[in-house]
């Protein structure tokens, strides 16, 4: 446990001194959702309908723009070889790394995505629904994204084949994250079914997510 | 009594047969240097022992260490890169690994004023030297207490005095029944030592 609880806190120290790049994903996503409503036009009624789908799209490619810090650093500088030899499970140990991605990169974004709502026409009923899918969601990006990250550990730069990688497999996760934000602002469908449907991908990828990293990481070990 | 036996090992990198058939022992108390021209098998033979790469062929065993753990739990990989995180300060690197690797987070500090950094406790490692950098790494040895050290050309950016040091750690930790494997090209002061060459079949660059 004081391993792990040692790991946490390393990665969350890292994440805000000089170079974490914590704010990378954050700063893309409001660059993102500030440039919309100027693309868009000044069409209130659109910019409301558009908003949940644009913030959704916001956090998802934020935290594909963050994935490739996830392993890479600690494996160009060796740390990965040290956590091998500690004598905590690898699926725990990269969980782990994976919850403090998560709280470095995925929880600024479900803070900052009420004060983005404002501007995009979002009523406070709807901002709240936004924010509840992402807070729900968002693990279900990082910890599909630490399967991604483990397959390309070892490729100098992997970045967008990291991103090609995950993509295809967090299109559930957006498609039931914006359904549940329709759903809690226009009906028809209940909040509660897409909004499950969610939590249940989110359950899973924690899961499935350190368990097939860990495979990704050991097989690369020939 | 604890015995590190590794026989007739093979070592396959990207399609090239690194070594083959090596064999070797050590016993608690003995340190073993491995020698040979670069690319010869010294690192991989290191990366091997600490469970970092999978032999082709051959068998890795510990008699008498804690059969609750594997070679690697029980062993310390020093390896040329030194693990070490820029934008946090020696304390923080050196406690970090204390506590991943099992240590007792009091000995920290004792470490590292036994690789002489006790002054630069507080400075980001950003600002250390290769040969600083390469202390810290070292103080890891100290801060955390496990029976095998594995050494990856350890001494290749120490200055003498830091050469001598860490001869002396090595000493002592044979001394208190440790296992010591060295991979080195450039001379280490080591009494004793048993010797193990690579290089013979590996230069013919067979293809498995």
């Amino acid at each position: 446990m004081t391993a792990l609880a040692a790991l946490l806190t390393r990665d969350l120290r890292l994440a805000v001194r000089v170079g974490g790049g914590a704010l990378i994903g954050i700063l893309f996503f409001t660059l993102l959702v500030t440039v919309v409503p100027f693309a868009v036009g000044p069409d209130l009624p659109l910019l409301g309908r558009l908003g949940p789908g644009m913030l959704w799209l916001g956090a998802l490619l934020a935290s594909l723009l963050a994935l490739d810090r996830l392993l890479a650093m600690d494996h160009e500088d060796g740390t990965l070889d040290l956590i091998f030899t500690a004598r905590v499970p690898l699926e725990l140990a990269i969980a782990t790394k994976a919850l403090a991605h998560w709280l470095t990169t995925g929880l600024p974004l479900v803070v900052a995505a009420p004060l983005l709502g404002l501007l995009l026409n979002l009523d406070p009923k709807a901002t709240g629904a936004v924010a509840v899918t992402l807070l729900a969601g968002t693990p279900a990006l990082t910890f599909i994204g630490l399967i991604g990250a483990a397959l390309t550990v070892a490729l100098r730069r992997g970045g967008l084949l990291l991103a090609i990688l995950v993509l295809p497999l967090t299109v559930p996760v957006l498609i039931f994250g914006v359904a549940a934000s329709n759903a809690a602002i226009v009906g028809p469908v209940p909040f509660g079914t897409p909004f499950t449907v969610l939590c249940a991908l989110t359950l899973m990828s924690v899961v499935i997510g350190p368990l097939a990293a860990a495979i990704a990481l050991r097989q690369g070990l020939e | 009594m604890m015995e590190l036996v590794g026989s007739d090992l093979t070592c396959v990198r990207g399609g090239r047969q690194v070594f083959r058939g090596v064999g070797f022992t050590v016993c608690a108390g003995e340190a073993l240097l491995v020698t040979g021209p670069n690319g010869s098998g010294k690192s991989s033979l290191l990366r091997l022992v600490a469970g970092l790469l999978r032999p082709q062929q051959g068998r890795l065993k510990l008699e008498g260490g804690d059969l609750e753990l594997t070679i690697a739990e029980q062993a310390h990989y020093l390896g040329h890169q030194d693990a070490l995180k820029p934008s946090l300060s020696l304390r923080e690197n050196l406690g970090f690994w204390t506590a991943l690797l099992g240590g007792d987070a009091a000995k920290s500090g004792h470490a590292l004023a036994a690789v002489g950094l006790d002054g630069l406790a507080h400075l980001p490692a950003v600002y250390l030297s290769a040969g600083q950098r390469r202390r810290l790494a070292i103080a890891r040895l100290i801060a955390v207490e496990r029976p095998i050290w594995l050494l990856d050309e350890p001494t290749s950016v120490l200055d003498v005095a830091a050469q001598a040091m860490l001869a002396d750690l090595i000493r002592g930790h044979v001394g208190g029944r440790g296992l010591v494997v060295v991979a080195s090209h450039g001379p280490i002061a080591l009494n004793g030592a048993k010797q193990l060459r690579l290089g013979h079949q590996a230069d013919q660059g067979t293809s498995p």
